[in-house]
């Protein structure tokens, strides 16, 4: 499992306007192609300079093509990375704070500790 | 040498843009209180009369990522671009653009690589609400021309809170070293008790009264020792999961100096997390 390449989806979507748009639209296919072109893709650096070690376990998968912010926040994808993404693509969906109410209520049986995001 | 004319910690709530500009149904009922505390936080610097801004605080991961991640980290640039794409999206902030002061920010890097902090710089960094929310209080012409010093308070491992009063410690004592005629004030922002993406989040009151109370009277009173007592690493997470917001707090503690009451204290008690108002002025600001 890989919280780092759990945060890289999250953050690298999140900045992208049209990216947050796909996903969206269509989860599975974004996580599917973000798999392929994007995982092991360096940052700041020439896109031929690509890592060869970066890949999604199942369960990670799972979570992303299905929108299952409970799930990631199991996997202890980065919260504040999650949330901002998932505000995003659902907040306009709600009235004011109704999102991000609902988000949270749907946390609500999780106690402390929380899920270590330590990556 | 320079002159520290204020030093000033402030939550940075991003929602304080849309509260105060909104209008009839869309103003929410407590921004006019909002708004009545943040012209008088704003008072407390404009009568420092700085000609130059120190601002710490955090990138909330939009430049700085976890393939690179600095503990600490100084802006050296002559221009500083502000606000991101989400947070003009989440928040409605506008971009800006603020000037820099490269002469402080060298000094600042070489005076502190040689008091033993190991500092990163970037000679291109764009900058995150964490300190433009405090330019949008405190200083909405962006007149000044500022030096953005960065702190890690979200990707683990952190430095430990002792670290974060050091850092703060020696960045008074290295711009009060800063050979120039010029007024200086330090200003940085931090959390109190906060929930980011987990179950305590936007509640009617942050997640912790009691933490925020606490805290809050550290903060008045310098009370660098009760504060360093009781807040770990670990004691962190139990305000709310982004509560290790508060170490940029405890910096400026170590700015303003143990002991020392602070000359303005205000709070107010609002939705998701509380806002939290201090200034300082030190014995040489004529204040």
């Amino acid at each position: 499992m890989s919280k780092y390449l759990l945060d890289k989806f999250l953050f690298t979507v999140d900045r992208d306007p049209e990216l947050v748009e796909r996903y969206r639209a269509d989860p599975v296919g974004t996580v599917d192609w973000w798999e392929t072109e994007m995982a092991n893709r360096l940052l700041n650096c020439h896109s031929a300079e690509r890592s060869t070690w970066l890949a999604f376990d199942d369960e990670e998968r799972r979570a992303l093509r299905e929108h299952d912010h409970v799930a990631l926040f199991g996997l202890g994808a980065h919260p504040f990375l999650t949330l901002t993404l998932f505000i995003a693509m659902f907040e306009r969906d709600h009235g004011p704070l109704e999102y991000q109410r609902a988000y949270g209520a749907a946390l609500q049986h999780l106690s402390l500790p929380y899920p270590d995001i330590a990556t | 040498m320079a002159t520290v004319c204020a030093v000033i910690a402030s939550t940075h709530h991003p929602f304080y843009l849309r509260a105060s500009t909104a209008t009839g149904g869309d103003r929410p009922p407590f921004a006019d209180e909002w708004v009545e505390k943040i012209l008088s936080f704003r008072e407390t610097l404009t009568r420092a009369r700085p000609d130059v801004l120190v601002m710490v605080g955090s990138d909330h991961f939009h430049q700085l990522w976890l393939d690179n991640m600095p503990q600490f980290l100084i802006g050296k640039a002559p221009t500083f671009d502000a606000n991101w794409y989400n947070e003009e999206r989440e928040f409605g902030l506008p971009r800006m653009t603020l000037a820099g002061q490269e002469d402080l920010a060298a000094h600042l890097l070489r005076t502190g690589l040689d008091a033993d902090f190991d500092l990163a710089f970037s000679n291109e960094l764009r900058i995150d609400h964490s300190i433009t929310c405090p330019i949008i209080t405190l200083r909405p012409d962006a007149d000044l021309p500022i030096v953005p010093i960065y702190t890690n308070i979200f990707a683990p491992p952190l430095p430990q809170p002792r670290r974060f009063v050091a850092l703060g410690r020696a960045i008074r004592e290295m711009v009060e070293s800063w050979p120039s005629d010029l007024r200086v004030a330090i200003i940085g922002t931090g959390h109190l008790s906060l929930e980011l993406g987990g179950p305590r989040q936007f509640g009617p009151h942050g997640p912790d009264p009691d933490f925020d109370r606490k805290a809050v009277e550290w903060i008045a009173t310098g009370d660098l020792n009760g504060c360093l007592r009781e807040v770990t690493l670990d004691s962190l997470h139990a305000p709310g999961n982004a509560t290790h917001g508060f170490m940029d707090f405890m910096l400026m503690m170590g700015a303003a100096g143990e002991n020392v009451t602070a000359d303005h204290v205000d709070t107010l008690d609002l939705f998701h997390t509380m806002e939290a108002y201090f200034t300082w002025y030190p014995k040489g600001s004529g204040l």
